[in-house]
């Protein structure tokens, strides 16, 4: 039987938390195109490292069945990337650093980016709801305008059941989608 | 939990706006900025300077979701003044009052003037109520400042508050924000048109627009766009992005695509490929079978 392949993008802004998101769930070593931060770039001091093509992760549901997991870049200058991840995916999570204010319009950017590009099913990760600054998921919906009906979920992406959580409500919007 | 932020991120009418829709409870702390030398990052990976609260310039506070009382950091928010500000006492008046009634309450000052027959019950809670708005209008006009929302913390219980709807405070606020850039970058689409809320009567209950608000209202309908409307009202680009970024930002109406209108073409891609990338066709047995592999993983 040919090996079917499915494939969810993890999106959202810079330093959202996207790489360990797949990191947590992923059973392979997530293969990361990232490049070390020079002192000169913006980035220097906030992260060691950053995606500048995609991270992928794997999860192998059995012989026949692989979901493929795609990490976008998330500094603009990288964004020729985005269209091209995106396409044939499934669903999407827009990961949003909850404790950075600043990031929160590009994020709803980057989501309307998504949407524009396939009508295809996907939810809003309010990430490290673990700090101590954190919007709660209830305000963020409000600050980034995301309907109602669109799920917003509280995230840990170094936690392994937050991620579980996550993938699992996209999978419940997916099914909801087809049954519609 | 605070919410903490800055406006250049979060404006003080979306923090309003937040506060109103959430039903919020609590004191809005405002800053002076003081830039540092420490750099950050922004969510499409820009650099700027770090900002840090400095002094506090303004505070505002609210109780479920309604405005009741403001203070400017540098102004004396004492009750003489108040009234002083408002024409309700002269400068001597005023002066005499808050000598002699340093040890009251605002709520014991207030009955003691009412009583004195200097001022009604009415110039009280007017002129409060005058004092908070031109306190927030202002506010509103800031770009750049530290903030913080103290959730459940609210001014002494001797302090005289006045509820103040929020929607109708966003709307003169945005009345008077004469800031064109912020509007476009907020509202870049006038081929976008309007609908109302589902429950569009609560909303509207108790607000007062402007007849120039009042004609874009009467045109709202999901198959015109903005700028039609614009049209039959007769009004720029600029009046009508004021008109509906007012409106969107009390909650009065939302944006909706018209029909036959095409996405927005995605404005990160740079390619040459546009359009709308189709989604796989998947088996619902494929979705049970991720969905059953990652509840055990």
């Amino acid at each position: 039987m040919p090996m079917q392949t499915v494939k969810m993008v993890i999106t959202g802004p810079f330093s959202a938390g996207k790489t360990e998101f797949i990191r947590s769930i992923s059973e392979i070593d997530v293969v990361t195109t990232d490049e070390g931060i020079s002192p000169e770039s913006a980035e220097y001091g906030t992260k060691e490292q950053t995606t500048v093509a995609m991270d992928f992760g794997r999860i192998t549901v059995d012989d026949d069945l692989v979901l493929y997991l795609f990490g976008t870049p998330g500094q603009r200058r990288f964004d020729f990337m985005w269209e091209i991840l995106a396409e044939g995916m499934l669903g999407f999570v827009v990961m949003v650093d909850s404790a950075k204010p600043e990031t929160f319009r590009e994020a709803k950017s980057i989501l309307e980016t998504f949407r524009a590009y396939a009508p295809t099913p996907y939810v809003v990760a309010a990430n490290k709801q673990d700090h101590p600054e954190a919007w709660v998921p209830d305000d963020l919906r409000i600050a980034l305008r995301i309907d109602e009906h669109i799920k917003l979920l509280p995230c840990v992406a170094t936690e392994k059941e937050s991620v579980k959580n996550v993938l699992l409500e996209l999978l419940y919007s997916i099914l909801e989608e087809m049954d519609s | 939990m605070a919410l903490k932020g800055n406006l250049a991120d979060f404006s003080t009418t979306q923090i309003l706006n937040l506060i109103s829709l959430a039903r919020k409870t609590g004191t809005l702390r405002v800053y002076a900025p003081v830039e540092t030398n420490e750099m950050i990052t922004d969510g499409a990976g820009n650099k700027r300077k770090k900002i840090v609260p400095g002094k506090e310039r303004a505070t505002a506070a609210f109780r479920e979701g309604r405005l009741i009382l403001a203070a400017m950091g540098e102004q004396d928010g004492h009750l003489a003044n108040v009234l002083h500000k408002a024409g309700k006492l002269n400068a001597e008046q005023a002066r005499v009052i808050r000598e002699r009634g340093a040890k009251y309450s605002d709520k014991a000052l207030a009955l003691m003037l009412i009583n004195a027959n200097y001022v009604t019950q009415a110039d009280v809670v007017r002129s409060i109520q005058q004092h908070t708005l031109d306190i927030v209008f202002d506010l509103m006009l800031w770009s750049k400042e530290p903030f913080v929302f103290e959730e459940n913390v609210l001014p002494s219980p001797e302090r005289i508050t006045v509820p103040i709807d929020l929607k109708n405070v966003i709307i003169e606020g945005t009345r008077r924000a004469q800031e064109v850039r912020p509007l476009e970058e907020e509202l870049p689409n006038l081929d976008m048109a309007l609908k109302f809320p589902d429950t569009p009567g609560d909303k509207f209950r108790g607000i007062h627009l402007s007849v120039e608000e009042w004609r874009v209202v009467s045109f709202i309908n999901p198959k015109n766009s903005i700028r039609q409307v614009a049209k039959a009202c007769n009004m720029t680009d600029t009046e009508i992005r004021r008109v509906v970024y007012g409106l969107l930002q009390a909650g009065l109406v939302e944006l909706v695509r018209p029909p036959g209108m095409q996405p927005p073409p995605a404005k990160a891609a740079t390619g040459a490929r546009r359009s709308t990338l189709q989604a796989p066709a998947v088996k619902r047995s494929v979705v049970e079978r991720l969905i059953a592999k990652i509840k055990e993983t």
